[in-house]
């Protein structure tokens, strides 16, 4: 009980002793794993290193400011590709996530079987960053663009695809019975009854994925796909910060305004 | 009477709404759309000799699938995947403590505007980066290794957590905020008694969350020489030896499915 008597007064706690126990055994348990890693990441830094970390850093920070503004003029292009990965990307991952999204849901789908092999493709494409799957496609199509395009598609068909077929699964069944009593087929039921009740949530969450491929197809010019990583990863290796800080600039500015129209565009669907 | 009976017969056929109402923003939508993909398409170099030549690559690269080769390099493949998931762990915990008082000075109900500036604009830096440009800064300051990556991870939770955690204390019901200040109760002790325990659970659910995206995200600082899976695997492409990427990526997919199944368990028995 969590009330006990202590020198005849009663003490209230809120949990019993077996539940207090669990909690603390939650605790240790939890704080031991944390510092045996803890342990063996300290083992693998060279401390050394560390040592010197502010001087680094204030160094760092002297020779990325001022930025490099002149650098501006030879970054629009780059600026330009990396939002056309990430839009290009997105309306790819959009095109091939919708019908996916219909087979992946259990009220829509065609046969239980296509329904798995679709959970595993999302499962497959949401478990692979795109940094990765532009490593994997680089090496196909060769450094580029389309490598960039191509990475951010595969990575955001699982995303879309898994709340889309989520949101599919949590439509009113009303419409669709109204549908199929005035005697329609599948595909006339699927854009009757489902698609006006789901495309908003679709259009929300592809603009929502939208912005975070801004994000993402920033860097993805660091295993050569293309965009203003491509930038990033020459003014690092030259050691040019204040080239680097002039990009980070740009970054923040363009993620900032992606971030502004998604968040507008959403508010104004949902 | 005729005329009633004849007129309304066209109008009768009935139209779906379409999903914007404004015909003009629709079509000029439409229209400013075609345009900017004819450009953006336009714009991208597709060199198709190359791909050509890619997919000879690219299916050495499924036959490495079907068959991974996991023992080869079995001993680097063994410590990238452990110190990924070391990484995960310490920065998960590390950035969640640091997130909850960064979330609770975000908060607008809490804190003065000052403090709530300074946190805001934490979290906004924190999520404009995407982890691999933090992770540069950090192997500037560290060196390599993975106290860097550890160091981004965290910091990139730091920014997700606190502003997911503010927008929650901003909208908690305000009647027990109201009656433990009523008690005399100071800052800390209203926090604690009020505001905690009405977001303590989306906390554990989110911290869960936020586990899974740091693992996923752990497989790729190491890119830029922030520890973790993500030089190994960087390297094997390089060198071309895909049936050892196949074992790296085939291990990278099932932890984070694996970690994903219990996570999703953990946030629906919070529910």
């Amino acid at each position: 009980m969590p009330v006990t008597v202590v020198n005849n007064t009663k003490v209230w706690q809120r949990y019993d002793t077996a539940t207090r126990m669990k909690i603390w055994a939650g605790w240790i348990i939890g704080t031991a794993i944390t510092l045996v890693c803890w342990q063996l990441i300290s083992n693998n830094t060279r401390w050394e290193f560390v040592a010197d970390a502010s001087q680094q850093l204030s160094t760092f920070l002297q020779r990325m400011f001022p930025p490099d503004w002149a650098y501006a003029e030879q970054l629009w292009k780059p600026l330009w590709d990396t939002i056309t990965i990430a839009t290009l990307g997105t309306l790819l991952a959009m095109s091939i996530a919708l019908p996916l999204s219909f087979v992946a849901a259990r009220n829509t789908t065609p046969h239980p079987i296509l329904r798995y092999i679709a959970l595993l493709v999302i499962v497959v494409s949401r478990s692979v960053n795109s940094l990765i799957w532009a490593l994997i496609l680089v090496a196909i199509t060769g450094p580029g663009m389309l490598a960039g395009i191509l990475a951010i598609a595969l990575r955001s068909i699982g995303f879309i695809g898994k709340l889309a077929y989520e949101s599919i699964e949590e439509t009113s069944h009303e419409p669709v019975e109204a549908i199929t009593a005035t005697g329609a087929n599948r595909l006339q039921v699927l854009d009757y009854a489902y698609l006006p009740q789901v495309l908003p949530s679709f259009a929300g969450i592809s603009i929502f994925r939208w912005d975070i491929n801004i994000r993402e197809a920033t860097v993805l010019g660091l295993v050569g796909a293309g965009g203003i990583g491509l930038n990033l990863n020459a003014s690092v290796d030259l050691l040019r910060w204040d080239r680097v800080g002039m990009i980070f600039v740009l970054i923040f500015v363009l993620v900032l305004i992606s971030e502004t129209i998604s968040a507008r565009v959403r508010k104004a669907i949902i | 009477m005729a005329e009633l009976v004849t007129s309304p017969v066209i109008s009768r056929r009935w139209r779906k709404p379409p999903l914007i109402r404004n015909p003009w923003l629709r079509w000029g939508l439409l229209i400013g759309a075609l345009v900017y993909l004819a450009v953006a398409i336009s714009s991208v170099p597709v060199d198709s000799a190359r791909i050509a030549r890619g997919l000879e690559r690219g299916a050495r690269m499924i036959s490495g699938f079907l068959q991974p080769d996991f023992a080869s390099r079995w001993y680097d493949i063994q410590i990238g995947v452990l110190e990924s998931l070391t990484m995960t762990v310490v920065s998960t915990v590390a950035g969640v403590l640091l997130s909850v008082p960064v979330g609770l000075g975000a908060a607008r109900n809490l804190v003065p505007a000052p403090i709530y500036l300074v946190c805001r604009s934490i979290i906004t830096i924190s999520r404009t980066f995407q982890e691999v440009v933090i992770a540069i800064v950090f192997v500037v300051m560290f060196g390599f290794g993975p106290l860097a990556g550890v160091c981004t991870l965290a910091f990139a939770t730091i920014g997700f957590m606190a502003k997911l955690l503010a927008e929650d204390i901003e909208e908690i019901d305000p009647a027990p905020l109201e009656a433990i200040r009523a008690t005399g109760a100071g800052w800390l002790k209203t926090v604690t008694y009020a505001v905690m325990p009405q977001v303590s659970a989306r906390l554990v659910g989110l911290s869960v969350y936020r586990f899974d995206i740091n693992l996923r995200e752990s497989a790729i600082v190491g890119i830029v020489g922030a520890g973790g899976i993500g030089s190994t695997l960087q390297t094997t492409f390089n060198r071309y030896d895909y049936d050892v990427a196949a074992a790296i990526l085939l291990i990278i997919i099932v932890l984070v499915m694996t970690t994903e199944l219990i996570s999703g368990q953990i946030r629906r028995r919070l529910q």
